[in-house]
């Protein structure tokens, strides 16, 4: 075969695949304004942000600052027709409450299984005769142990709560089908933990990402298909003329995670180095086609609804979404740079992994024009201050990713800690941060109960922010050191081992930082369940029409 | 249902394009690759030892795949050359690995055959390596006031042995080691046509 056919082949089909989506999406694509974009708000309610996390004063001060931005005054009749619409929105969201309960309750349990299971593994490493008795304890069962606990627990258990709590408000229907949302939930669950005590007790399927053996995953892909049984139900009742683009994402999302983790899995299928393509394929694809489109779907949904304007061009946000779905796809290749695969892949796959550049730029030029004049709502709003960094890292990430996969700079990157660094702003800085703003934003709604301890907020915040800055500036430096001696036929090998340990102590320090939010957000999170804490406003849901009336006095003031 | 419809027929189009890159091009064209003749299927006490490999991780701090004499100085630290598809032949799960907190393995039997070496360096690597982070592997071994018959005793450097007692190999330490020291790719491969 033809290599050279292959790959032009395959960079043609996708530019041109593109310009057909966008030829066909034209009409909207380029409409001065888009209807699409104001489909997340009530008749009126543009100009008024919602933000269910924030307190009293934070909200009062939020209001100031939208006021500020010159918002048309309704009349009594439309004041009466965006209240109606309010009281369908909290039927929508009592719909959802109870799957969006049970996911995100399980979320949480895996991010402190994660989180402490991931700093055990980098004291590890710098410490390598600690708890070494136990087999399952091992350095390399426990990372195992930390990935997958964080990448099919945590994550997939907090996104698909929020999706699961904004297909009905994004579609204007109470959701269809909850409870195979739950059910799919639980099977999920049991899978997850049975594959976990197989990585510990040493059974596993030995690819990275893989590792949980496939008659376990079997499980996860059963849980995943009815997961995504109240999307489909749901969006057959839907009550909107467009989609918004979160559904775009999050709809895309749901169907392309089985497609991947089947292929993934298919026993006796895959075979030497076709299976390192494969791997990796998946590998990359899990970040690019799962968590990345389920974490900017939350991005589009909860930052314009906080500041209560629309997004600032809904096009570029499809745009953004087609060619992400159309590069993503291709890039895993540049892991397996300088390895024994054909070359077209690695070129197609440096090639693909440049393009992303038009995605993470269309999707941050809008965030920041829709953003422009609304910053200071960053002092008040808990849920946008961790989406607004979350979108910031998306972008780091993402540019780092493109440059990271260039010849050059990968001959020192790659096999150091400097992907590790990588990996964690792209799943901890972009996708954890935006979902714990998302968090704190759909749990009063869940709970009809407010955040007990504000202040529990902002430490959170500040914690995870110092430790991950720590995490991520010292491994990245400790990987490029790395990197650089292990390039150095002078050094001895030992010396690429030697100068990373003070950046690997960095990060366990800020590992533990982190750890620590973790744990006060998880024990924030059951002091609500609980209904713990200084009564305040009240439950946020049965107060709603007392508390926009509220508003409306203090934008009308 | 308009938007529905393109929205579920673009996200199968990109991903099905993605999949044949990176999946069923690959899948066709390294299908046809036979083994290099200097290459011998692995023993089961290497595949048992293969397993004890996959079973603690040791895929997450060393690679098996050394770079090319153009790109890195892999060779020269005894490495090996680098690789082509067909060195994976009986890979399953292949091994190559992402990362070198430890070195490349893909050549280790033939740069380390001793298996003392090999015993004494999972029980504890700071005895042969100063500064090793590597993990020691106690639970790989068996601590015993004396060795019974058909033990395989450690020798270990001196101070590393635990006061008046012998430390014995498990069976899986024992493949392990027979499957690291099998690894040996120096044979010659005919390089692979610049594509």
């Amino acid at each position: 075969m033809d290599t050279v056919t292959i790959l032009l082949s395959s960079f043609v089909l996708s530019i041109t695949g593109l310009f057909v989506f966008i030829w066909s999406l034209r009409k909207r694509l380029f409409d001065a304004t888009s209807a699409a974009a104001y489909v997340i708000f009530s008749s009126g309610e543009v100009g008024r942000g919602e933000e269910p996390a924030a307190n009293a004063t934070q909200r009062a001060g939020m209001q100031k600052e939208a006021a500020g931005q010159g918002h048309p005054q309704l009349t009594v009749a439309e004041e009466a027709t965006l209240q109606g619409e309010l009281a369908l929105r909290v039927e929508a969201d009592q719909s959802s409450a109870f799957p969006t309960f049970v996911f995100l309750s399980c979320a949480i349990v895996w991010l402190i299984v994660g989180s402490l299971a991931g700093l055990t593994s980098s004291i590890k490493l710098h410490q390598p005769d600690w708890l070494t008795e136990q087999a399952w304890l091992t350095f390399g069962r426990l990372r195992s142990i930390h990935l997958n606990a964080v990448a099919y627990g945590w994550a997939p258990m907090a996104s698909l709560g929020i999706a699961t709590w904004l297909l009905p408000r994004l579609l204007k229907t109470p959701l269809i089908g909850g409870r195979f949302a739950v059910l799919g939930a639980m099977i999920w669950n049991a899978g997850l933990i049975a594959g976990l005590g197989c990585i510990g007790a040493g059974i596993n399927d030995g690819m990275e990402w893989l590792e949980i053996p496939w008659q376990v995953g079997i499980l996860l892909v059963v849980g995943g298909a009815l997961v995504g049984l109240p999307l489909v139900y749901t969006l057959q009742a839907r009550k909107v003329e467009h989609l918004y683009v979160s559904i775009w994402y999050m709809g895309a999302a749901l169907f392309w995670f089985p497609i991947l983790y089947f292929i993934g899995k298919l026993p006796m299928t895959h075979f030497g180095v076709e299976q390192a393509t494969m791997n990796w394929w998946y590998g990359h694809n899990v970040l690019g086609l799962f968590y990345t489109p389920m974490a900017l779907a939350s991005v589009y949904y909860f930052l314009p609804k906080i500041i209560g304007r629309p997004v600032q061009s809904y096009n570029l946000s499809l745009l953004g979404f087609w060619t992400l779905a159309f590069f993503y796809g291709q890039v895993g290749g540049h892991h397996l740079i300088g390895g024994p695969v054909p070359g077209w892949l690695i070129t197609l796959a440096i090639v693909q992994s440049i393009m992303m550049i038009v995605p993470v730029l269309s999707f941050s030029i809008n965030q920041h024009l829709t953003m422009r004049g609304y910053f200071s709502l960053l002092k008040y709003s808990p849920t946008l201050r961790f989406i607004v960094l979350g979108g910031m890292m998306y972008t780091l990430s993402s540019l780092q990713g493109s440059v990271e996969a260039l010849r050059s700079i990968n001959t020192i990157t790659h096999f150091t800690h400097f992907t590790v660094a990588h990996a964690h702003l792209g799943m901890y800085g972009f996708f954890t941060m935006v979902m714990f703003g998302s968090i704190y934003f759909v749990m009063p709604r869940v709970m009809s109960w407010e955040w007990p301890y504000p202040s529990l907020i902002a430490a959170h915040f500040w914690l995870v922010v110092a430790g991950f800055a720590i995490y991520f500036i010292g491994l990245s430096i400790g990987g490029w050191l790395q990197g650089m001696a292990m390039l150095d036929p002078n050094q001895p090998f030992m010396n690429s081992v030697a100068v990373t340990i003070p950046y690997l102590k960095a990060r366990s320090i800020g590992g533990a930082l982190m750890t620590l939010g973790h744990l006060t957000f998880a024990g924030h999170f059951i002091a609500m369940v609980l209904r713990n804490g200084p009564a305040r406003t009240g439950a946020a849901l049965l107060h709603v029409n007392g508390r926009n009336a509220a508003i409306a006095t203090a934008a009308g003031a | 249902m308009h938007d529905e419809f393109k929205l579920l027929s673009g996200a199968m189009v990109t991903l099905a394009l993605a999949t044949s890159a990176l999946v069923i091009v690959p899948f066709m064209q390294l299908n046809p690759v036979q083994p290099p003749a200097g290459l011998k299927p692995y023993t089961s006490a290497q595949l048992r030892g293969r397993e004890v490999y996959i079973k603690n991780g040791c895929i997450y701090c060393h690679s098996q795949q050394p770079r090319d004499k153009s790109q890195a100085p892999d060779d020269q630290r005894g490495w090996g050359r680098a690789p082509v598809a067909a060195d994976y032949y009986y890979d399953k799960p292949h091994l190559l690995g992402t990362m070198r907190t430890g070195p490349d393995l893909f050549n280790i039997g033939a740069r380390q055959p001793s298996a003392d070496w090999h015993l004494g360096h999972l029980f504890q690597p700071r005895a042969y390596t100063p500064g090793s982070i590597m993990p020691s592997y106690p639970f790989l071994f068996e601590v015993k006031d004396a060795a019974e018959p058909g033990d395989r005793v450690l020798t270990l450097p001196p101070g590393y042995t635990p006061g008046g007692k012998v430390v014995v190999a498990r069976q899986e330490v024992l493949d392990l080691v027979t499957y690291l020291q099998g690894m040996d790719h120096t044979y010659p491969v005919l390089p692979e046509a610049k594509k």
